[in-house]
């Protein structure tokens, strides 16, 4: 035996240099969850294309009656391209929260993972990555519905996946975030009661935030996924440049800081 | 020239108030098996997790293949393979999809990748069951795929946390003769478990473990000669017997330890007259000496 400031393991083999953040971890998490995805996909899908349909015919149809042009949009129009946000958010704030917590407490997934050569950092960054991209391709769904109840296509609507995983990645970190957080599912209900509905409803997604009252209106300022509706709406009718670069900005820094604060968080509850 | 896989020098672990692991110093020589005996709460884990930096160690030194951590272990890991306690497969992929993402996660180039999965599927016996989801395998395939799962790489460490734990006899034995092939392969084996006898079959030494310290490290036959003897009597008797006896044993001086309805008068080659209660005499084992050593009883 050596002494205790000597340890006196030799190398087995050629030093292996390893980087923060290598695709190679990142690209095997994405093979595990595209492997899990070719099994669920056909009721995700089904979910994220009957879900906007719904509100669409509710409120296209419903108050729709009332009211027919809001902030200068056909009403169908202003609510079809602000489902978009809504789909986007949902396909990646609760996966972020149930899947992830799944996965670290029930069926011990990220255990396994840490095992091997992968850091929490690579892996946060791959789930995230992963239902970013989700929610690029479901939130198209919403337009696609519209365009069945008579939104124009345009040229801008391509770049409306971009946006949408811009703004997914943000909230899918968020879930993320809350689900280390949190020390039981059903610890969720607050998150979902006290944040996600109302950031949901409050976007400019059904009615403007404008007509809000002073505070409210200030409130959804600073709810990025309104930043997301004015994105959308913009790509699909014409953009503003600087607007828009602000609702760039707004989307990024939520997203970095989410994503930094769902790695400090997870390393938290997975290592010890 | 001898060296070591892995090193451990004073490391300590605690969680708030419960001191995990108290400070150990091991060495596992690169090559050997050593198993890590204990009972349940002794530490095993705990020491396990520090090898992977699933757990960071409070004070103390670690290196793993020559790796120090816990800065550099990813570098370690790469280089290792880990059979966790409880079942982490993915139960919802097929044995060959759990396989294929380990490969990628380890690093296997992708024209090998195919040809490292084929391999691990055989060496765990699951050729046939390649594409079978994990939820419609049997307790004994998951467990094989676990360890198959950290051997797609050709690690050069193979860590295994209890390997065997609550699987049958027929399973035990099989996984047992794999873990044997993988030793006389020269893959360097840490294994903990709280079975005696899979540790005397396997490890070249066992390092016994308790409240968080190793107090005895040894080949196991040297073990049971130091801490327990040559010899064993076995007293069987209702209990009023056995307290007498065990009475009469330690006013002669021997250690005693009671399993279940019987009492082990230990090392009775030193008796030189008949001072010893009667009952069957047998040889001493690791059992004893793991009983004495850690106070507890084993199954």
């Amino acid at each position: 035996m050596s002494s205790p400031s000597a340890p006196s393991a030799g190398r087995m083999g050629p030093p292996v240099r390893m980087r923060r953040l290598e695709p190679a971890a990142i690209g095997a998490v994405l093979s595990r969850e595209l492997a899990v995805f070719r099994r669920y996909w056909r009721s995700t899908t089904f979910s994220s294309v009957v879900e906007p349909t719904i509100f669409l015919l509710a409120f296209g149809f419903g108050f729709g009656a009332l009211v027919s042009r809001v902030a200068g949009y056909d009403y169908i129009d202003f609510v079809g391209t602000g489902i978009v946000a809504t789909a986007v958010l949902f396909s990646s704030v609760f996966p972020g929260l149930f899947s992830t917590f799944i996965k670290r407490r029930f069926q011990r997934t990220y255990d396994a993972l840490l095992a091997a050569p992968i850091d929490v950092e690579e892996l946060v960054t791959a789930e995230v990555v992963w239902l970013a991209l989700r929610a690029g391709v479901y939130g198209m769904t919403p337009l696609l519905v519209a365009m069945l109840f008579g939104l124009d296509p345009s040229a801008g609507m391509a770049l409306v996946p971009f946006i949408g995983f811009l703004t997914g990645f943000g909230f899918a970190a968020f879930g993320v975030l809350i689900s280390a957080i949190a020390k039981a599912i059903d610890n969720f209900n607050y998150v979902t009661s006290s944040v996600i509905t109302p950031l949901f409803l409050v976007a400019g997604t059904f009615f403007p935030i404008d007509a809000l009252p002073g505070w409210a209106s200030t409130l959804a300022q600073i709810n990025p996924l309104h930043h997301c509706v004015e994105l959308v709406r913009d790509a699909v009718f014409g953009f503003q440049p600087l607007a828009d670069l602000a609702h760039v900005a707004v989307l990024v820094i939520f997203g970095l800081l989410m994503w930094r604060l769902a790695i400090w968080r997870l390393r938290l509850r997975l290592i010890d | 020239m001898s060296s070591s896989a892995i090193v451990l020098r004073g490391a300590r672990k605690r969680f708030g108030e419960i001191v995990a692991v108290a400070g150990i110093d091991l060495d596992v020589p690169a090559g050997t098996c050593l198993g890590l005996l204990g009972p349940n709460g002794a530490g095993k884990s705990t020491t396990m997790r520090l090898l992977t930096a699933q757990a960071i160690a409070d004070a103390g030194e670690i290196e793993v293949l020559g790796h120090r951590l816990p800065e550099e272990s990813k570098a370690a890991r790469a280089r290792c393979g880990v059979v966790p306690q409880l079942d982490n497969l993915d139960y919802e992929l097929t044995t060959r999809e759990n396989l294929e993402v380990f490969a990628r996660l380890y690093r296997v180039p992708r024209p090998e990748r195919r040809d490292a999965v084929d391999r691990a599927l055989e060496i765990a016996n699951l050729t046939a069951r390649a594409g079978s989801v994990v939820d419609e395998l049997s307790g004994g395939m998951r467990r094989r795929l676990l360890l198959a799962r950290g051997l797609v790489h050709r690690p050069e460490l193979l860590l295994l946390d209890e390997p065997t734990v609550g699987l049958d006899p027929q399973v035990r034995a099989e996984l047992w003769s794999l873990i044997d092939t993988l030793r006389s392969e020269g893959v360097t084996i840490l294994m903990s478990t709280h079975y005696i006898e899979e540790a005397e079959r396997l490890a070249d030494e066992v390092a016994i473990m308790s409240a968080g310290r190793i107090v005895a490290r040894g080949r196991p036959a040297e073990l049971v000669a130091e801490h327990v003897g040559r010899e064993a009597i076995e007293v069987y008797g209702p209990p009023v017997l056995l307290a007498e006896a065990e009475e009469r044993a330690a006013a002669g001086g021997f250690a005693t330890r009671r399993s279940g309805p019987a009492l082990a008068v230990l090392g009775t080659e030193r008796s030189e007259n008949g001072s010893l209660p009667e009952g069957h005499p047998r040889s001493a084992n690791l059992e004893d000496a793991f009983v004495l050593l850690t106070g507890a009883e084993v199954e």
